[in-house]
């Protein structure tokens, strides 16, 4: 015996550690479920923390009504599978009702939008702490996140005014009307993900693997032909085709891109990753494309 | 694959986000659309070459001036090894972000450039690192190129940093002579210089042996949740659930539950994925005793024969955090290991000089980034061990009760008088 764990098996237990902590010391958690594979990871490692209990928090879905229905399909799967109550913040709704606008230019997404729904949501349901998916490996301003980060009672995130975070003794205290976003795959690469999911056999929606879709090139982006985005007929690059795809994440499906792709079992996605040449997000997320600082900024407001 | 969890220290100017860059870049974790980001900043800026600190410096304060400030976390794997990188900057001001990311560290690198030799801010660093026992301590001499590759110079640095280490308490040291610009012993051994006889950076982190480095002797189980599903399923279920922080638990070890003294046996060890023999750190499981006691979060699973400390009265180093200085009188909050508990300031003996190391008794107060030596009576009983025997019970941090924010770092040394 060498006491040894795998970096799996150390990665899975400092995200039930996390979890356990959170569910000890906060009053109302909820946790984020986009559908995605992040979150369906955080969601089993969840049942794995509060086991033999079922999970005694809901899931929140922010959804931005641009949906590919094998992820909705997904998600209702999982939701009932495990008994979690699951809550739905609509973009559409707070749209319809006139609380934010929607950018109706071409290239416009709801991304920015859904920060509102979701500060609507944390206030409405009262939550003290909300797990993300969010990994530090994925973006710049990510990688400077704490595990336990606070957000003040507008839910902004102050980058330059974190607590310091040792040890793995984390501090969530913090007075009403504030919260903080727990992030258990802080320390995961998308690999790590690829690999767990792999040797869980985690169920995943099944445009994460190879499919063949039309499709279009937009900005060097592959996106599907579908009612969230059209190619614009005016424009000769965007000429539609068949392609064999799928997609390294998923969200909001006018701004989400899938890659070009034979790779259909976890083996196979594991093997791409290993090799990939293009990140994550630069490969799939239109969001990520508007400055250096996109996602710092909209962290700042309060986005995931 | 195993984690190495490493720390790296020095400043812009040793060229430490370059190495890091480096090795991101050379074991191909870099992604093209990454490095073309990298290059446009690079090329706004007027740079002379691609700044491959441009990888880790990501908030927009840190790109526009250059610097770095905050702890960054980067990931990279070889075939042996996954790495977590915590890149801490270099200033003075910014001795609480070394604290915090040496504090989950197995081995820290710190960046010499081999044109200035030790300076302030290495013997600063070397002693950061030593505080906070980490075990591996790896000293880069940096810019070797600039100094035509010299093993004079290489070993002029080494010979004055082990003779400053001498007061150190670091139980393994490796100096690597390198240049990070063009890549010199940082993945592959450098064609440049032929005299050193050592392995690369890289190969060294793939290498050293960190199996050894936690405590599996004392048996530490801090309890963080009392699990009861009262569900049909797990009708009489009761257990424990907790990270194990020292020691292997058995199944039908006799254990003792600290504060209320009885002994019990274990009955099983359990997670979701079934049941195990045994249990070791950093594993998570749900421990399950033989006896109904009354056992709550916060409290400890040891062996009878081999008890933590448990006292109300501690001496301990800290790292204070706040701009506010910290004052014998003060109150905060307590947290160690899955305990909360309040603390009362009874004495600060000397704040410590992290440059020269000399003691100055005469303070009164400790500001921010200051280490010193205080004594804290605590409302509660801690269950704790030397730091130096244990950094998962042996360490706290204090909280402001009024701001909530983490203000200070804490490291057992013994009980206070």
């Amino acid at each position: 015996m060498t006491y040894q764990l795998t970096h799996l098996d150390a990665l899975e237990s400092e995200a039930i550690h996390i979890i356990r902590e959170v569910v000890a010391e906060f009053e109302r958690p909820g946790l984020l479920f986009s559908g995605g594979k992040d979150s369906a990871v955080l969601l089993h490692l969840a049942t794995k923390a509060c086991w033999p209990q079922a999970v005694p928090f809901p899931v929140l879905h922010v959804d931005t009504g641009h949906n590919f229905p094998e992820v909705l399909a997904f998600r209702d799967r999982r939701v009932a599978e495990l008994r979690v109550r699951l809550l739905v913040a609509s973009v559409q709704e707070a749209i319809d009702r006139g609380e934010v606008v929607e950018d109706r230019s071409p290239g416009g997404t709801r991304n920015r939008l859904q920060t509102h729904s979701l500060l609507k949501a944390i206030e409405e349901h009262r939550f003290d702490a909300v797990f993300g998916g969010g990994r530090r490996d994925e973006e710049k301003a990510r990688a400077k996140e704490r595990v336990f980060s606070f957000r003040d009672e507008f839910g902004q995130w102050d980058p330059r005014g974190q607590r310091p975070e040792l040890w793995s003794l984390y501090n969530g205290r913090h007075h009403p009307g504030e919260h903080f976003r727990v992030f258990p795959l802080s320390n995961w690469t998308e690999l790590d993900v690829w690999q767990y999911i792999e040797r869980e056999g985690l169920d995943l929606p099944s445009i994460y693997y190879a499919h063949r879709r039309p499709v279009f090139r937009r900005d060097g982006l592959l996106l599907a032909v579908g009612p969230h985005s059209q190619p614009r007929e005016d424009l000769v690059d965007e000429e539609p085709f068949t392609a064999t795809v799928r997609y390294r994440t998923v969200g909001d499906a006018t701004c989400t891109a899938a890659v070009e792709s034979p790779a259909s079992t976890p083996a196979e996605v594991i093997a791409e990753t290993a090799v990939a040449r293009v990140s994550e997000r630069g490969a799939t997320r239109a969001d990520d494309r508007f400055s250096e600082a996109a996602m710092e900024d909209r962290k700042r407001e309060g986005y995931f | 694959m195993e984690l190495l969890r490493l720390a790296t220290a020095g400043s812009v100017d040793d060229g430490k986000s370059t190495l890091i860059g480096r090795l991101l870049y050379d074991s191909k974790q870099v992604y093209e659309d990454q490095l073309e980001s990298v290059e446009r900043t690079s090329m706004a800026r007027g740079d002379a070459y691609v700044d491959l600190a441009l990888l880790t410096d990501g908030l927009r304060a840190e790109r526009e001036q250059g610097i770095t400030i905050d702890v960054a976390y980067r990931y990279f794997a070889t075939p042996r090894r996954k790495f977590i990188v915590a890149d801490t900057p270099g200033h003075t001001q910014h001795t609480r972000n070394m604290v915090t990311g040496c504090s989950t560290a197995d081995l820290v690198v710190v960046l010499v450039d081999a044109r200035n030799g030790i300076t302030e801010q290495t013997r600063r660093h070397a002693f950061i690192a030593s505080l906070l026992r980490i075990p591996h301590l790896v000293i880069c001499v940096n810019k070797m190129d600039l100094v035509a590759y010299s093993q004079r110079r290489f070993d002029e640095i080494r010979d004055e940093f082990q003779e400053f280490a001498t007061r150190l308490e670091v139980a393994d040291m490796a100096f690597v002579p390198i240049s990070a610009l063009n890549g010199d012993n940082v993945v592959d051994r450098s064609a440049e210089m032929g005299w050193y006889r050592g392995t690369s950076l890289l190969h060294h982190l793939e290498d050293v042996h960190i199996a050894s480095d936690r405590n599996l002797i004392d048996l530490r189980f801090p309890v963080q949740r009392v699990v009861r599903p009262r569900s049909e399923a797990h009708h009489d279920f009761r257990g424990y659930a907790g990270q194990v922080a020292g020691g292997v638990l058995e199944v039908g070890d006799e254990v003792l539950v600290l504060p209320s003294g009885f002994t019990t046996t274990v009955s099983s060890i359990e997670t979701a994925d079934g049941p195990l023999s045994e249990a070791f750190p950093p594993m998570s499981v749900v421990v399950r005793l033989a006896d109904e006691l009354d056992v709550s979060r916060g409290d400890m699973i040891c062996h009878p024969r081999n008890q933590p400390t448990i006292g109300q009265d501690v001496s301990a180093m800290v790292c204070w955090m706040a701009e506010t200085p910290l004052v014998v009188g003060a109150k905060l909050a307590v947290k160690h290991t899955t305990h909360w508990a309040r603390g009362l300031v009874r004495d600060i003996h000397y704040r410590l000089d992290v440059n020269t190391l000399h003691r100055d008794p005469t303070v009164e107060e400790l500001r921010l980034n200051d280490i010193g030596r205080i004594d804290l009576r605590t409302t509660s009983p801690l269950f704790y061990d030397e730091y130096r025997r244990n950094r998962v019970t042996g360490s706290f941090v204090l909280v402001d009760e009024a701001t909530d924010a983490t203000v200070a770092a804490g490291m057992i040394l013994h009980p206070a008088p």
